[in-house]
């Protein structure tokens, strides 16, 4: 006899995606319904979707969904959250969706501290409309709008939305993680269930960025996009921990600090 | 299926897999490669026939993005 050991989680759809081969938005759809599965609130959890190639996400849980126009999807999370707080609510979204056109409502919610859960998936670039510059796009990357590589004279520096995101008092949980490989993706679940953790408990704002691949817009094979991920974007985005309120709580008691914290 | 005892560790739902080797990156035992079939929507799935080398690590199915594999381990 044997068992099964690995396999779909409930939360996650029987359909096919429609994703490129070798694109790592499905191992990140798979951990985030790993983590929905392991908390045991599948039916109480409504995921929104981006615009973006993610954009048919909807499709691909097997959760309760909701579409959010470009960018918005912190804005509809929050919604859904204030009306149903008994719920669990996350907001998937790529950087072009996230870093460029949801700029304004991705810093309002963290600084609300708004109790949601955001899966940032930062590839570097617009994969949906064809591969242009987004905001993460790293100096010197070819895109078919920085023909040559991105030059910071002409089009500005890359963002690190964690890093700032992580300065705001109503952040709880930031993390970076990359899913390139079997060890990336065990520590990109932890952190995605810790972001979960943080939500269900109600301490405040959390937030996971993915480094994700787009070999199709990258030009490259899904093998050697893994190869470019991590020689040249985990040294742009690095990876960790930005925020982590249980380690803040942590270092508070160790100050001996008098003042009661409460998230 | 059938009446093969043979053991089975790794299973790949062939429909699903895009072909893309991210699997085969991943498999410590080198024992994952890609079929000279085509599935239905044209693409060569990957398959294991050395099944007894398969150490159920799970990383294969770790890093497919299209959830292909299943892992088994013997009781
Ligand atoms: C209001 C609006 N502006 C622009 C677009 C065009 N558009 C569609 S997807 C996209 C960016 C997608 O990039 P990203 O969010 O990084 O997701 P990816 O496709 O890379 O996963 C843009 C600009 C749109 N659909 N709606
Ligand atoms: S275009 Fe890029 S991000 Fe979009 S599905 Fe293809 S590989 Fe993935
Ligand atoms: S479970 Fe491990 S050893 Fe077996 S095929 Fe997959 S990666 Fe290779
Ligand atoms: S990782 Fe998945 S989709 Fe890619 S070749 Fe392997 S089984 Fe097929």
């Amino acid at each position: 006899m044997s068992t099964r050991i690995f396999g779909r989680p409930e939360s996650l759809a029987t359909i096919n995606f429609h994703y490129c081969p070798g694109c790592t938005h499905g191992i990140i759809h798979r951990l985030v319904a790993e983590a929905i599965d392991e908390f045991g609130v599948r039916e109480k959890t409504v995921g929104i979707a981006p615009v973006g190639c993610a954009v048919l996400a909807y499709n691909y849980f097997n959760l309760d969904m909701q579409e959010a126009s470009h960018g918005r999807a912190p804005a509809v999370a929050t919604g859904i959250k204030r009306v149903m707080p008994d719920s669990v609510v996350f907001a998937y979204q790529g950087d072009g969706d996230l870093a460029s056109i949801g700029t304004a409502e991705i810093v309002h919610a963290a600084g609300r501290g708004e109790k949601i859960t955001v899966i940032f998936v930062n590839n570097a670039i617009y994969g949906m409309t064809g591969g242009q510059m987004a905001p993460t796009t790293l100096i010197g990357q070819e895109t078919t709008t920085t023909p040559g590589g991105r030059d910071p004279a002409k089009s500005g520096f890359p963002i690190p939305i964690s890093e700032m995101l992580g300065k705001l008092p109503g952040a709880a949980y930031i993390s970076r993680v990359s899913v390139s490989s079997p060890t990336h993706v065990a520590r990109a679940k932890a952190a995605i269930k810790k972001a979960f953790q943080t939500q269900i408990e109600g301490r405040g704002f959390s937030m996971v960025e993915v480094l994700s691949t787009c070999p199709t817009n990258w030009g490259m094979t899904p093998r050697q996009a893994i190869e470019w991920l991590e020689k040249n974007m985990i040294p742009a985005f690095p990876l960790g921990e930005l925020r982590n309120w249980e380690k803040e709580q942590g270092q508070e008691k160790a100050q001996g600090s008098q003042v009661e914290v409460k998230h | 299926m059938g009446t093969s005892t043979a053991v089975r560790r790794v299973v790949f739902d062939e429909e699903r897999c895009k072909g893309c080797e991210l699997c085969i990156n991943a498999c410590p035992k080198g024992i994952i490669h890609l079929a000279k079939h085509t599935n239905s929507r044209g693409f060569h799935p990957a398959t294991v026939e050395d099944q007894e080398k398969c150490t159920s690590c799970t990383f294969c199915a770790r890093m497919c993005p299209d959830t292909v594999i299943e892992v088994y381990r013997d009781k």
